[in-house]
């Protein structure tokens, strides 16, 4: 029965293929976003983390607002403040909505960012951002939550960069995956997004 | 009279300027940097490279940081990493433009924060045209190009 199995295995991989297509296109088309669907269960997840004041936050405080959450690091000088400065040119779009949305930057370099770097850094943007460190195993299991890979570059002179997703997960008031940004979104593409999740 | 003078030797100055662009002089434009917060270890700095003739950018240094190299921004799916380039290539007649999200030159182990509005010495080294100094702009923490001139 060869030919049964051969046409059993492609009938297996176009249903595989098909469910994640549904899945990966699907937010981007209805009102809500991922909201409701598998996907708002499969991203996020509980954390326990500090913020930049020393003071801890879990997954339970985000809820009530909007989050955009970003995994990056301080000694990023390119990704991490483009993302940050887009988040802030599209939460300017919203108006009053505004206040319903808080940027979150969670670190991957625990190790450098601690809660001093981080108030010094996200200080320098317009918009004000709830950012996030603890001990690598906090960290971990945050980013484990979010599907974000991270993983620290060794330089030649000792020195090291950290590799990540560099992804803008938007979680709504419930805290449920709704709808995520990449790098090439542009503020623009984020404020009509947001505004429609938002209406 | 001195007031002609000098109006006759600006203009000098400026037809000779032209001139040079015209013959053929690599020349480095636009160059700008992002502010960093007040501890910040690492900035970066854009700019655009012109030569009408191939050439290849080898060292970047400058004064503000420790270290200064080039680095070039890769994406693997939606994962980002840094790496540092040995050198750049510059095709002749082509700008080359280190911008947000490539290329950049990265200055790691900043002596003091950038701030915006300020601006600091850039040395460039290539391997034909030699070195050139710029003056790198500083702007906002997240700005995504050039301000227009001040």
């Amino acid at each position: 029965m060869p030919r049964f199995a051969l046409v059993a295995a492609f009938l297996g991989g176009l249903a595989i293929l098909g469910a994640s297509l549904f899945l990966s296109l699907e937010h981007r088309y209805t009102p809500r976003g991922a909201a409701g669907t598998l996907l708002a269960s499969a991203i996020g997840g509980p954390f326990r983390l500090v913020d930049q004041d020393g003071k801890t936050v879990t997954d339970a405080d985000l809820k009530g607002k909007w989050s955009l959450i970003y995994f990056g690091y301080t000694h990023c000088p390119d990704a991490c403040p483009t993302a940050l400065n887009d988040i802030s040119i599209a939460l300017d779009e919203l108006g009053p909505k505004r206040a319903e949305v808080r940027p979150v930057f969670i670190t991957v370099d625990p190790e450098r960012d601690t809660s001093q770097v981080l108030k010094s850094y996200v200080t320098a943007f317009d918009a004000p951002i709830l950012a996030l460190t603890g001990t690598p195993e906090e960290i971990a299991q945050a980013a484990k939550g979010y599907r974000v890979y991270y993983a620290k570059h060794p330089e030649a002179d000792g020195d090291y960069s950290m590799d990540h997703s560099s992804v803008i997960y938007v979680m709504d008031p419930q805290g449920r995956f709704t709808a995520s940004f990449t790098h090439e979104s542009t503020p623009e593409e984020i404020a009509e997004r947001l505004k429609k999740l938002l209406a | 009279m001195v007031g002609r003078k000098l109006l006759a030797a600006a203009v000098c100055v400026i037809i000779a300027g032209a001139a040079l662009a015209q013959t053929g002089q690599l020349e480095v434009s636009d160059a700008w940097a992002r502010a960093t917060p007040a501890k910040a270890e690492t900035g970066i700095a854009y700019l655009t490279i012109r030569s009408p003739t191939a050439d290849r950018l080898v060292s970047v240094s400058s004064p503000v940081a420790k270290k200064v190299e080039l680095n070039t921004m890769e994406m693997s799916g939606v994962v980002m990493k840094m790496r540092p380039l040995a050198s750049l290539d510059i095709p002749a007649g082509q700008p080359v433009t280190l911008k947000p999200g490539g290329d950049h030159v990265m200055l790691t182990g900043l002596n003091g924060p950038l701030r915006d509005g300020q601006s600091f010495p850039l040395t460039l080294t290539f391997e034909k045209a030699g070195t050139r100094e710029v003056t790198v702009a500083v702007e906002k923490p997240g700005a995504a190009g050039p301000a227009p001139q001040r």
